[in-house]
């Protein structure tokens, strides 16, 4: 099954290639991380050293925590992601069963529009969003981050394919040992999905956590900021040309992230590559 | 069956209800507001008809940006499609380091785009960034990469295409794990074992479909472009990296013209939804050949 057929020297050209790219891949993380452990005056000096000569770079650490609040991105971060993923389950859920077990009149006229509202990319809804929380007064809230994504088109659409492969047998057994069509959805769909779901929030999560454009245009308390846009206020407060903090910051910033990539990276790239099945 | 009829529609309804309110009334609203003269805040407004649409493709800055946006979606999707697709081939071709190179390569796909920029931006700095410094081992002279018109896009572009192309590398390994190994050993009975005509006879005919598909997901994330804008350039310098969303961006929540806003919304809705269109049918397609 392998595409190409190497020998010894196709081997090590592979490596050779591979290693260029991966480097080209992580150059930027390197960096970041060789700046953030630095000095300001080892920074600026002439010739360039990855690693540090001496310790006192980790002071930017210090001037990081104590100047801005990363760890409350971090927090506000979680807080809204998992508000946005709990919420979407919440919502999708129950339409995703009754799409894919119940037989309705318009069932299937609801999921064309399902599949229509796939296509609207998120940003062309900003300004409409915009004004319906200027209107409700939720604007600069935890809650303008968060109710504008409570439905999700991809949600519903997933789960309900997921759901078909569920055997309707199963449900029926369950009907007759008297179990109610919650319990059903709660003790038998939910478990048996739990890939589809495990992949879904996997999405949410990471576009949310990185989203910039939405929050830029919802918030103007820094105290409310994720992750994404704590890094932007911080750069234009006044630390654009303190690289070392700079960098330190955006360490703080991305490591959460890519350590839960790196402890999970099968369904990493599973959920962010599972819209493939569109 | 009228008893599913109800429980059908009581489960759907919250879905209904927010799919509704949060994404077809604000669609409409959009449109309805592309056609006005409308201004954020203000109360009153007329019906202007097409007139921001022919505004907008009278504006000079509009045109620049949506001519900045195509170039940069086709350098990005040329250089993403072309190293996504080395990579892959690459890695699945031996055991050897397979699942380093894979997670290394995928580590920019999540990383915050927005926090990688600000990263990106020391390293195109003119004085202390790496790539001057490289230039200068080399003894060539600094280069002003973010603020000078002529490397300004382009500086972006790589950046777009670093964060993309390990996404693109995982398209295309599923891709290349679903071409049967009859196909291979068919071209080898043929005589054609080497990389060229495996390439050539083998591989590449059978990612059309694959190939068609990744370059649809990297074109409508390129036309998405804004994050890198917004940190690095500002749309600047002279606007040779203003794009789509910042425009949009900017007309309506700096300007707060709203109605000119919509318009150009309009046309970046347009121009996503064809894309995905010919997406959909690429994927049926697919499904036919499975």
């Amino acid at each position: 099954m392998k595409p190409l057929l190497l020998g010894k020297t196709g081997k090590v050209v592979r490596h050779v290639v591979l290693v260029a790219t991966a480097l080209f891949a992580l150059l930027p993380f390197v960096w970041m991380l060789s700046l953030s452990v630095k000095p300001a005056g080892e920074i600026f000096q002439a010739d360039f050293h990855l690693l540090p000569s001496s310790l006192a770079g980790l002071d930017n650490y210090r001037t990081v925590f104590a100047n801005a609040p990363m760890l409350r991105f971090l927090l506000n971060g979680v807080l809204v992601c998992g508000s946005i993923f709990v919420l979407q389950l919440l919502v999708c859920i129950p339409c995703a069963y009754a799409l894919a077990k119940l037989r309705f009149r318009g069932r299937d006229t609801l999921f064309s529009v399902v599949l229509i509202a796939l296509l609207i990319p998120p940003q062309v809804l900003s300004v409409p969003h915009f004004i319906l929380l200027y209107y409700t007064h939720l604007l600069d809230s935890y809650g303008a981050l968060i109710l504008p994504w409570i439905f999700s088109a991809f949600g519903v659409f997933l789960l309900r394919q997921f759901f078909r492969t569920i055997p309707d047998e199963l449900i029926q057994a369950a009907q007759l040992d008297g179990l109610s069509e919650s319990t059903i959805i709660w003790r038998i769909m939910i478990p048996m999905s739990a890939p589809a779901i495990a992949a879904f929030g996997i999405f949410s999560v990471v576009s949310h956590w990185n989203d910039l454009f939405w929050p830029l245009i919802a918030l103007r308390h820094v105290e409310l900021a994720t992750p994404a846009l704590g890094i932007l206020l911080f750069r234009d407060d006044e630390f654009g040309q303190q690289f070392g903090p700079l960098m330190a910051a955006t360490v703080v910033i991305v490591t959460p992230l890519i350590v839960v990539f790196l402890s999970a990276q099968r369904r990493f790239i599973d959920g962010l590559t599972i819209h493939t099945m569109k | 069956m009228s008893h599913q009829n109800l429980r059908g529609w009581m489960y759907s309804a919250p879905s209904v209800l927010m799919m509704g309110l949060l994404l077809f009334g604000p669609l409409l609203a959009v449109l309805f507001i592309s056609l006005t003269d409308w201004q954020l805040g203000q109360d009153s407004f007329s019906f202007t008809g097409l007139g921001n649409f022919r505004a907008l493709f009278a504006d000079a800055v509009f045109l620049k940006s949506l001519r900045n946006t195509c170039i940069y979606v086709l350098l990005v999707v040329s250089g993403t499609v072309i190293l996504g697709l080395l990579v892959a081939i690459l890695l699945e071709s031996s055991d050897g380091l397979k699942g380093f190179y894979r997670t290394a390569h995928f580590v920019p796909v999540m990383a915050a785009a927005s926090a990688m920029a600000v990263v990106w931006g020391t390293m195109l700095h003119p004085t202390i960034g790496l790539f001057n410094r490289v230039l200068h081992v080399f003894g060539y002279a600094s280069i002003s990469w973010l603020r000078d018109e002529r490397t300004a896009l382009l500086s972006l572009v790589v950046i777009g295409i670093w964060q993309g192309f390990g996404y693109a590398m995982v398209l295309f390994i599923s891709g290349l794990k679903a071409v049967p190994q009859s196909l291979y050993d068919a071209a080898e009975v043929d005589g054609a074992d080497g990389v060229v005509d495996r390439l050539r006879f083998v591989i590449l005919p059978m990612m059309g479909p694959v190939l068609m598909f990744v370059v649809i997901v990297t074109a409508v994330r390129a036309f998405s472009v804004f994050d890198t804008v917004r940190v690095l350039t500002g749309g600047g310098p002279n606007y040779s990296t203003d794009v789509l969303l910042y425009r949009l961006y900017t007309e309506s929540f700096d300007y707060l013209r709203t109605g000119y806003g919509a318009a150009l919304t309009v046309v970046f809705l347009i121009i996503v939804v064809v894309l995905t269109l010919v997406q959909a049918k690429v994927m049926d397609k697919r499904v036919h050949y499975s």
